[in-house]
């Protein structure tokens, strides 16, 4: 197999007296849609941050391309082809959405009117192509996370992180939405989103790592990860593993 | 070079003006840890506060000493609507607008007063404005200390006010979780508009303390809270007891600048360690909540 | 920005240079070339504050600057106003940097970045009026030496073409950066810091970009106010009246707009002079402050009612004009 593309080495990192995560190590296949899942509180978040760079981790290392990114600021690691989304979204409000997208394109073409041309082309990809002249702050919430989206796409990454891409979408909305990140896979982006919603988790991603309590407690394909009982046990409780129905895989 | 007296003095000088400094920058900081704004125009208001004493002893005959029954509550008052009902609406609490409305209602609160007073400094006479304590070797001018021990009481009555009444109660709720207060009912404009109210309030204590042994002109308000900022900055915004911290520091900081750099550089130290308090920790020495 | 193009920036700029060949008065030009240096000055903290949202309250720091290197350049080091012009702007920038380093590297933002640009203003003010290198308390005086060598023109209609000419070209200046990459940035960093960051944007050194920008055009607006009085002392050069002209002009007008500041200056200003004839036929004399005092509730007022300001108000009166592009 290929060298992973993204590389989390024993990476700890505490808040004052929290530990919110604890030498968690684990690696993104270039190519691949990794999911990062686990209980609320596990520290997915804190993880998500030091990997973008929003954080620095107290111990441990990042590597992107056999590279250390670890005390890389965010704006440079977008620059080498980390992008990412935000799970509460951050559209400019003000500006429209050819704007808003622009920003993100003007990352690798200097000149204006290349930038709007790229906005264009990625509105296309993920469905905006007929709201580029709205402003950002019109648009629904759906429309938003797509907004999110083709933001971090337009910078050209090689790596996108989802933070809960699909957070407060009803189901139709989700069932949309998957088709789009699976393009997005297709065309060369290695994903590794962090999520909630298990029937996008099961269906998109090829490889999981599961994070509880601040640490990385399993990692395999879907199915796999789903019947391993200390899973069952994070999500559910302690015992749960050992209860009648308690070997089928999850439901979100 | 300088005698030990003289910088004892200017200390002593320095912590009596600095608890007066400390009340002003009361109000600042608890506007500023329950609403969260910064209200630029808290200077505009001491300079109306220190006017109202100056007319209620030129044209009423009243002592700044009584006149402060009668001026708390009415600043008081004047805040509370300020906040209410011109602040907030006109800001739909934005940050950015908060900014620039307080900015605006200082502008106009100054320059009514510069049309109504013109750009004269006034003073008032009182016949203790000159009388002095003896505390061991030195010479205290009693308003000074009056000013001094009447700052830490309305600190301390405050302190109680917010343990003690369920008013003060309600206001630390809502300075911790706003929507969470709104939740059980308490109603979040009335005690933002309470609690700015308080701020003019202690203004107008202050203002009472200052004119005994101050002048005022129109332009007063804008010296006096800088250093209140500098005060809430240093102390921790938010925080009482950094306030009361901050403003004796910066009453001792001012004298002996005014000793060793003169009078038209003293002002200089002030700014300068606001700037560097500012740059350096923001949270102040409390590590309050930015 | 919507609304401006070169075509518009033409027109107006053809407008302005015919004002002062339609109002010949003096009482007329005066008041054109002090409204062009606010507006200029008003054009710099727009730049910053409105397309990059970082509110200065001090933006006298950099007017004063300007004033009196203009000032002082010719009076302590004998130089040529037309040389004296571009070094007085260019420490005007430096100045501007070096407050911005310092405050963006702190990552000073809101209320505090307000606060220490007042900081910073008072500081410089306090300092010019205390040493004698910049003539303390009693200020500076440029020799009246009449002649376009030395840019004291017996035409008042040169020094105030000279004023128009630097409002145009910041217009051009403000159009310029809104359409190019830069500008992009800027309005991000505006609109939302941490999402700029995500998207490649270095929004230190975009800040950086800005407040130096802003600074060199507010400092021209100080050169040209030296050069037009000859006069100058701390509290002109550094006083909060140029802090809130600035600032006050873009609000009223339309903040992160091209023409609001021109705009807002123009109706602040003359609904100053007219408040202030007002009040005199009221009163039978003049009543200080009472200009500002209106200034102080349009202030509250635009907030309130008309965040977008008057060029806000003409784009609602025109539900035809695209967004974008």
């Amino acid at each position: 197999m290929a060298a992973p593309i993204l590389d989390v080495l024993s990476v700890t990192k505490t808040f004052g007296g929290l530990t919110a995560v604890r030498a968690a190590s684990f690696d993104v296949a270039e190519g691949s849609i990794t999911g990062l899942i686990g209980p609320n509180g596990a520290g997915k978040t804190t993880m998500f941050a030091v990997i973008a760079g929003f954080e620095t981790p107290t111990e441990g290392s990042v590597r992107y391309r056999g590279v250390d990114v670890t005390g890389l600021d965010v704006h440079r690691r977008a620059a080498l082809g980390i992008a990412r989304t935000f799970q509460i979204v951050q559209p400019f409000a003000g500006l429209t959405v050819r704007e808003n997208i622009a920003v993100g394109a003007y990352l690798r073409h200097r000149e204006r009117r290349r930038a709007h041309e790229m906005a264009a082309k990625v509105a296309e990809g993920v469905g905006l192509s007929s709201m580029l002249g709205q402003s950002a702050s019109e648009l629904t919430a759906a429309g938003r996370k797509r907004l999110e989206l083709a933001r971090a796409l337009a910078t050209e990454p090689q790596l996108l992180l989802l933070d809960e891409v699909l957070a407060g979408l009803n189901p139709s909305e989700i069932r949309d939405m998957i088709p789009v990140i699976r393009v997005i896979q297709q065309s060369g982006v290695t994903i590794l989103m962090v999520e909630h919603v298990m029937q996008a988790v099961m269906s998109l991603c090829q490889h999981i790592h599961v994070l509880a309590e601040g640490q990385i407690i399993a990692r395999g394909t879907p199915s796999a990860v789903s019947r391993d009982p200390r899973v069952i046990e994070a999500y559910l409780g302690h015992g749960a593993a050992k209860r009648p129905h308690g070997g089928e895989s999850a439901h979100a | 070079m300088l005698k030990p007296d003289i910088i004892i003095a200017a200390v002593a000088n320095g912590l009596l003006t600095g608890a007066v400094y400390a009340l002003i920058a009361l109000g600042l900081t608890l506007v500023y840890g329950v609403l969260h704004i910064i209200n630029f125009a808290h200077g505009a208001i001491l300079t109306a506060a220190m006017f109202a004493v100056f007319v209620c002893h030129q044209v009423f005959r009243i002592d700044p000493y009584l006149a402060v029954f009668v001026l708390t509550p009415l600043f008081f008052g004047l805040g509370y609507v300020l906040q209410r009902y011109v602040i907030d609406p006109a800001s739909h609490g934005n940050d950015s607008n908060i900014l620039l409305v307080t900015l605006g209602l200082s502008i106009v609160i100054e320059n009514a007063l510069l049309a109504t007073f013109r750009s004269d400094t006034r003073s008032i006479d009182v016949p203790y404005g000159f009388s002095v304590l003896e505390v061991g070797p030195l010479l205290l001018s009693v308003p000074k200390v009056i000013a001094f021990v009447t700052s830490f009481a309305v600190a301390v009555l405050l302190g109680l006010l917010l343990v003690k009444t369920d008013t003060g109660k309600a206001i630390r709720a809502v300075a911790k979780e706003k929507a969470g207060s709104a939740l059980v009912g308490i109603s979040v404009e009335h005690i933002y508009a309470v609690t700015f109210g308080i701020g003019a309030a202690c203004l107008a204590i202050a203002a009472c303390l200052l004119m005994p042994t101050y002048l005022v002109n129109p332009r007063s308000g804008d010296a006096f809270v800088l250093v209140a900022f500098t005060i809430v900055v240093l102390g921790g915004m938010g925080s009482i007891g950094g306030a009361l911290a901050g403003g004796l520091i910066i009453g001792i900081v001012e004298s002996l600048s005014g000793l060793f750099l003169g009078e038209s550089l003293g002002q200089i130290g002030i700014f300068l360690i606001f700037i560097l308090v500012l740059l350096v920790k923001p949270t102040g020495f409390s590590g309050a909540r930015v | 920005m919507k609304g401006a193009s070169w075509l518009s920036i033409g027109v107006v700029a053809a407008m302005l240079v015919a004002l002062p060949l339609l109002l010949t008065s003096n009482v007329a030009l005066n008041f054109i070339t002090f409204a062009g240096i606010i507006t200029l000055a008003a054009q710099g903290w727009n730049i910053l504050a409105g397309y990059g949202g970082q509110f200065s309250f001090g933006h006298a720091a950099f007017f004063g600057t300007g004033a009196y290197a203009m000032a002082l350049l010719q009076v302590r080091l004998g130089l040529n106003p037309w040389l004296a012009l571009p070094i007085a702007i260019a420490i005007g920038g430096v100045v501007g940097f070096l407050i911005g380093a310092l405050s963006f590297r702190a990552r000073l933002r809101g209320s505090y970045f307000a606060l220490v640009t007042l900081a910073f203003a008072e500081v410089l003010r306090i300092l010019t009026n205390a040493l004698s290198f910049t003539g303390g308390a009693a200020g500076v005086l440029i020799p009246l030496r009449v002649g376009s060598d030395n840019m004291q023109f017996r035409d008042a209609r040169v020094l105030c073409w000279l004023v128009l000419a630097f409002v145009v070209g910041a217009l051009c200046l403000t159009y310029a950066i809104a359409r190019s990459r830069f500008g992009a940035y800027l309005v991000a960093v505006r609109e939302n810091e941490d999402a700029a960051r995500a998207l490649g944007v270095d929004t230190f050194l975009v800040k950086l970009k800005a407040i130096t920008v802003s600074a060199m055009l507010t400092a021209a607006a100080g050169c040209l106010y030296a050069q037009k009085s000859l006069y100058l002392d701390a509290g002109i050069g550094f006083g909060p009246w140029i802090s809130i002209d600035a600032l006050l002009a873009p609000i009223v007008g339309g903040i992160g707009t091209v023409f609001g500041p021109l705009v807002g200056a123009a109706a602040l200003l003359g609904l100053g002079e007219v408040t202030k004839t007002l009040i005199a036929s009221l009163t039978g004399g003049a009543a200080p402050g009472v200009d500002l005092i209106v200034f102080g509730a349009l202030l509250i007022l635009s907030v309130a009612f008309a965040p977008q300001g008057l060029m806000g108000l003409v784009r609602v009166l025109r539900p035809a004009s695209k967004g974008g592009a």
